[in-house]
């Protein structure tokens, strides 16, 4: 067991290190576009030094970095707060997804575009009928020569306004059993059979969207992997989901553990002592600090497993859903923390207590989650 | 950076799982949790030939000289399989002496000890002040003696010396047979660990170095033992549980089937994989990252404490009935869990050391 970084990869946290206290332009601007066009701008400086696509093969514009060196990267551009990239879907799921079930031409084809941010993706998943029983979705596409012609209705579709393109999961064989039946397609968002109509959220922001599908065509070489296994490709779009973006939340986490911390040394309780002299409120953020490192570390042993064996351990099907607990209850003692306070809207940890409610539904619900741990992990009979 | 046990450390897992399910099948561990004794010389004389008696203890005083990772691969699996014995608490011995006995007092316990002929214990709870490690009001008389009533030392019966916490975070060696000490069994809630009243009337004390940073680190491996040991038990338990939760029927269908049950496992597992995150760590971090090592260890110990009975606890649930009965087997892992959730400060007290130590 060695828990410290080998020489190789304390390199090459130190030249990141180095770059990034040189090149990261601070806090986005407020407003959506203005914010987009500045992610744009910070994901082609990454691009541009080699930083885009740090695990991804070389022959595509990537870094050929180890796993350790990408989650490294992960943690380093979160402790540094860079902002995010704006093609943070097609780098975390899109891109793995094509490497993985693509073919050479749609490697060649897809991917520098992802890096460069020249072509901005967005997933449609998930539809107003069909969340956690993804399977059960509607969208139809149905064949018309040598292409295919979609109808339907999408929701929850991050960036669909900025995207080019979407990645798909469509029924093709309403015969089929339901998981059987599908195909994963990447649709041209820039058609006018495709209308985006952008979702409030509980926050007062619009980071979601609903899309609106009404005869869209996508060209039959735009299917990744083959008609009919959309739901094996979609699973490897929701693996990468959970798995590469753990090492930044467990990051982000401390980061706003120690921001509490701070804010807590200097506030004063409902019995007018320092919020920090509170014994309660001390368990609460000791609690908060064991289950933040418990985020770490499993993130690491599940990384060495993947290292070692191939495969994830256990502990790789937990990190999403302790995570999202974690989270949740890091903003609710903020909450406590605050007091009456608690009941004004302020421009920090307001909208984090709002916007982390969706944590545990967003990347597969806990249920759902819980449920692949029983049935995946530890056997037990699937429940129906 | 790779978060897995080393193929020495493997093997030390492999063997000590090995060795410790062909020895203590459960109906080996009940009849031992009914003795007085609770092990045999046999069983802790193969213990000893593994070298299990002197893992801490320099190789040139015939141990194996290891650290503390080594001693939380083998907690780890004598938690998993309840195994009654008293390596722990020689163990602690060991730890208390190797870090800050004195010269002498190294030199006439360590070998003995590596070897299996000699065994210690640590007394650290007074009969009525406080629960923590540290809250000892034992004071040295002028004559260099000792009196004091310590409760719930382990398996003081069966060792050669015991140790015994004082005020100050001193700490002295007597020898069990000395005059003025009486020992007295104390029924615990764990049956596999034996616990005794130690009674000090004027006893004579040797004490240890005063050595508070070494006696910390001490301290902070052994809490880390009690760690891997519930990781260990709320393992087997956790095991246990969805074993019967595929196999058990109810309403037709295993109750396995049914999400208010598998969703309670999946909780279990959580719970088991964080606690054996730490315990790794903290035994990592206690060998080669001495400033992180303390911190660490009462992460682990909180965390562990409190998943150990929590898993037990519901797998307790998933049984059912037959779960509450003393023939079935989960009530020994719940009382060990429970137990180690209470020793060497429990959570609520290794929270608070963690707020410290994080500047809260």
């Amino acid at each position: 067991m060695d828990l410290t970084l080998s020489p190789a990869e304390e390199a090459f946290r130190d030249e990141l290190r180095e770059w990034l206290a040189a090149n990261n332009p601070g806090r986005e601007p407020a407003g959506d576009e203005a914010a987009f066009q500045f992610r744009l701008a910070w994901q082609r400086k990454l691009n541009d030094a080699g930083w885009a696509g740090v695990s991804w093969p070389k022959e595509y514009g990537g870094r050929g970095a180890t796993l350790v060196e990408q989650a490294i990267f992960n943690e380093e551009v979160v402790r540094a707060r860079t902002p995010s990239v704006a093609n943070v879907l097609a780098l975390a799921m899109g891109g793995p997804t094509v490497i993985a079930h693509g073919t050479e031409e749609q490697r060649k084809r897809f991917l520098p575009p992802i890096l460069s941010g020249d072509e901005i993706w967005c997933q449609g998943f998930s539809e107003p009928g069909a969340g956690s029983d993804l399977a059960s979705l509607k969208t139809r596409a149905v064949r018309n020569g040598d292409e295919w012609v979609v109808t339907g209705q999408k929701v929850w579709t991050t960036f669909a306004h900025h995207a080019k393109w979407c990645m798909l999961v469509a029924r093709t064989d309403p015969e089929a059993p339901k998981h059987k039946g599908l195909t994963y397609f990447l649709m041209d968002m820039e058609q006018d059979a495709v209308q985006v109509r952008p979702l409030r959220q509980i926050t007062g922001e619009s980071e979601f969207n609903e899309l609106f599908i009404e005869e869209a065509r996508i060209p039959d070489e735009n299917i990744i992997g083959a008609e009919g296994e959309g739901w094996g490709v979609a699973i490897t779009t929701l693996m990468h989901e959970r798995a590469t973006l753990a090492f930044g939340l467990q990051v982000s986490v401390q980061i706003a553990l120690g921001e509490l911390i701070e804010s807590a040394h200097e506030t004063r309780g409902e019995n007018g002592r320092v919020a920090t002299e509170d014994p309660v409120v001390r368990q609460h953020l000791a609690q908060l600090l064991i289950e933040s490192e418990v985020l770490r570390l499993n993130a690491y042993r599940g990384l060495s497993a993947i290292m070692r064996s191939g495969v994830p351990g256990p502990e790789g099907s937990l990190g999403k859903w302790h995570w999202s607990e974690v989270n949740q209850s890091l903003t609710e003692v903020a909450m406590e923390i605050a007091g009456p306070r608690a009941m004004l809207a302020d421009d920090n940890w307001t909208y984090r207590f709002l916007r982390s409610r969706a944590n545990s539904i967003e990347g597969g619900t806990t249920e759902i989650l819980k449920n692949i741990v029983a049935e995946r992990v530890l056997g037990l009979p699937r429940m129906r | 950076m790779n978060f897995g046990f080393s193929d020495d450390q493997q093997a030390i897992k492999r063997t000590a799982r090995e060795f410790l399910s062909a020895r203590y099948p459960l109906a080996t561990v009940r009849k031992l949790a009914e003795d007085d004794r609770g092990f045999t010389d046999d069983q802790w004389r193969e213990l000893v030939e593994l070298g299990w008696a002197g893992v801490i203890i320099p190789d040139d005083q015939g141990g194996l000289g290891l650290g503390a990772i080594e001693l939380v691969v083998i907690a780890e699996e004598m938690g998993y399989a309840l195994a009654p014995s008293p390596w722990f608490s020689t163990t602690c011995a060991a730890l208390m002496l190797a870090t800050a006995g004195t010269e002498e007092q190294r030199a006439r316990w360590l070998e003995p000890m590596a070897s299996g002929e000699a065994r210690g214990t640590l007394a650290v709870w007074d009969e009525r002040s406080g629960w923590a490690p540290d809250h000892s009001e034992v004071e040295l008389a002028s004559d260099g003696t000792l009196t004091a009533t310590k409760i719930a030392v382990p398996d003081a019966a069966s060792a050669d010396f015991v140790i015994v916490a004082g005020a100050d975070g001193r700490h002295f060696l007597h020898n069990v047979s000395d005059p003025g000490i009486t020992l007295v069994a104390e029924p615990g809630i764990d049956p596999t660990r034996k616990l005794f009243r130690v009674e000090l009337d004027k006893a004579a004390a040797e004490p240890l170095e005063h050595a508070p940073d070494e006696i910390t680190r001490a301290y902070a491996t052994i809490v880390t033992l009690l760690a891997a040991e519930n990781v260990g038990a709320a393992q087997r338990a956790m095991e246990m549980a969805v074993a019967y939760a595929k196999d058990r029927t109810q309403f037709d269908r295993p109750i396995g089937s049914y999400q208010a049950v598998s969703h309670r496992c999946a909780q279990m597992l959580l719970e088991v994989e964080g606690a054996r995150s730490l315990s790794y760590w903290a035994g990592w971090a206690l060998d080669n990252e001495p400033e992180t090592g303390p911190r660490a260890a009462s992460m682990a110990k909180a965390y562990a404490g409190d998943a150990g009975f929590r898993v037990a606890a519901s797998a307790l649930q998933v049984h059912g009935g037959i779960g509450f009965t003393y023939e079935h087997d989960l009530h020994f892992f719940l009382k060990r869990a429970h137990a180690n959730a209470h020793a060497f400060g429990d959570s609520r007290w290794h929270r608070d050391r963690v707020a410290d130590l994080a500047g809260v």
